[in-house]
């Protein structure tokens, strides 16, 4: 797999035991190998959408993950919130969905979004 | 004619830092003017997670840099913010000509300018593909700003050309909003795009990359219905009898960006080959006195936190400059891209008696690894430094400080050296 710690972006090799994690060559650093074995036994990534907003100055907020999430659940709960709607005026930080799939990460608006009389 | 200390040409993450630095170096009477109906620029379109970690040391998404950086500069009586504001020209003595539906056109006048208009993308007339003009093509920031801002899906089915950052994270975007992203495809022999973004955008949707591969033709009359896909030579030439098809009914460009200088080269602003922005000095003045230009309008960042660290230090000349107590420079110094270095901004130094702490940002020509990074002048090396891996795609810099500055004369040279 490749690192993405940083620009190296060096090729590493892991090997399982039992589908455990038993080593990783390849890294050029102890970062390297703590991604390598997150990524093999728990990968997880952050997750940014958007969701419907009324009465604001666009019709869609930004929002993203407060955390990482698990990556295999991050195509769920990304449809999950195509549609979830929220009304202007929000801030940035404002939970919009809390505790998404029961996966316990809240998602937070990015911006803020200020209500627009018209 | 309204009179400003420091008169700033767009309101993305340049000049809101621009703006903010000019206020922080003692500007009285600052103006932004900004042509969109938002302050932030294109980082509000920019949804994805990534920015900042340099700057403001945390990770944010584009709306969130974007909205520390107007945080700075909000509720401060010195800076005054114009959107939906329209600048038509910039004069060589500083008056700038602007158009609002509220004022009409208006013109004001700066002690100092500094040009922060950014870049745009290259569009299909840029690589002349073969085709009908059908419905479905779009720049990949053209659609990022669709999907993203204005609630509207492009397509349902995607090819991709070029795999630049912005090619990457719309992949993912796409992908995201329930669209099948077909495949990517790059002239290169190599991703243009950061690695993170190869693993998260394309490796973990199972998006086909093609490297060396272009796309000659695009399919369809009304609406795009295919695209006709070939591998390139070594001179990028399309090879015979390796033609294949992929069914699209959208294609998104994302083949390079271009700085925005209209307004630059209308005011007389000389403009540097290869990097296509203003020739700028160590303080980001142009050729042009009390003119100055940061951001990708100089040349294209690949991080904001760059454009905002550049645009800090045009902020803060300008702000000199208007009251009158920028250290004169004694001493012009010519700066050369050599050996793997394609191109360096600054791209001459006006250096004051003693020096001037100096940073040079800097685009390697081909990826490599293990090299070292040496300024010269006159055969010596002033300063070094090692690289462990060098990519077109990732910008280097490198501090020099005053001291070393001070030694040097008439030109100095950047480049690579291997091992």
């Amino acid at each position: 797999m490749n690192c993405i710690m940083c620009p190296m972006g060096c090729e590493m090799t892991v090997t399982l035991e039992n589908g455990r994690f038993a080593g990783v060559t390849g890294n050029s650093c102890p970062r390297g190998a703590k991604y390598a074995e997150t990524e093999v036994t728990d990968p997880r990534r952050m997750l940014t959408t958007t969701v419907r907003i009324k009465g604001g100055l666009l019709p869609l907020l930004p929002v993203v993950s407060a955390e990482v999430l698990p990556k295999g659940k991050v195509a769920d709960c990304a449809a999950y919130l195509r549609n979830v709607t929220v009304e202007a005026p929000v801030q940035a930080g404002d939970v919009i969905v809390p505790d998404i799939l029961g996966l316990g990460v809240d998602i937070v608006a990015s911006r803020d979004m200020e209500k627009v009389n018209d | 004619m309204e009179l400003y200390d420091v008169i700033i040409i767009g309101g993305g993450p340049g000049g809101l830092s621009a703006a903010y630095s000019a206020y922080r170096n003692g500007a009285k009477k600052i103006l932004v003017i900004e042509r969109d109906r938002e302050l932030g620029g294109i980082l509000q379109q920019c949804i994805h997670n990534g920015f900042g970690l340099h700057h403001f040391k945390e990770e944010l998404t584009g709306p969130g840099y974007a909205g520390r950086c107007i945080a700075l500069i909000q509720d401060k009586p010195e800076i005054r913010a114009l959107t939906d504001t329209m600048v038509l020209s910039v004069s060589k003595d500083k008056k700038v000509t602007a158009v609002n539906p509220e004022k009409g056109l208006f013109t004001v006048e700066g002690k100092t300018v500094i040009l922060t208009m950014g870049c745009r993308e290259r569009t299909r007339g840029a690589i002349r593909t073969a085709g009908e003009r059908p419905a479905g093509v779009f720049t990949a920031g053209a659609a990022q700003r669709m999907v993203n801002m204005e609630g509207y899906l492009p397509g349902k089915k995607i090819v991709i050309l070029g795999s630049g950052d912005i090619g990457l994270i719309m992949a993912r975007r796409m992908s995201l909003e329930g669209c099948k992203v077909q495949a990517v495809c790059e002239i290169c022999p190599y991703s243009n795009g950061l690695t993170r973004n190869m693993v998260q955008c394309l490796y973990d949707f199972d998006i086909p990359l093609y490297l060396s591969h272009t796309i000659l033709k695009i399919k369809g009359r009304d609406r795009v219905e295919g695209v006709t896909v070939a591998k390139v030579d070594e001179k990028m030439q399309p090879v015979p009898g390796t033609e294949f098809d992929i069914e699209c009914d959208t294609l998104l460009l994302s083949v390079g960006l271009i700085p925005e200088n209209e307004l630059s080269m209308a005011a007389g602003v000389e403009i540097a080959p290869f990097t296509n922005g203003p020739r700028v000095d160590q303080r980001r003045q142009t050729n042009l006195p009390g003119i100055y230009a940061a951001g990708n309008v100089v040349h294209v960042h690949d991080l904001v936190d760059f454009v905002s660290d550049e645009a800090e230090i045009a902020g803060k000349f300008a702000a000199l400059e208007a009251q009158g107590s920028l250290t004169p420079a004694v001493n012009t110094v010519e700066v050369s891209p050599v050996n793997g270095i394609r191109t360096c901004v600054p791209q001459v130094l006006h250096l004051p008696e003693g020096g001037e702490p100096v940073r040079l940002f800097m685009r390697a020509g081909a990826p490599d690894r293990k090299v070292t990074l040496e300024v010269k002048c006159g055969g010596e090396v002033l300063v070094k430094k090692m690289l462990p891996v060098v990519k077109p795609s990732e910008m280097v810099t490198l501090d020099i400080p005053a001291a070393k500055t001070a030694l040097m004369h008439d030109k100095i040279t950047v480049g690579l050296q291997s091992k």
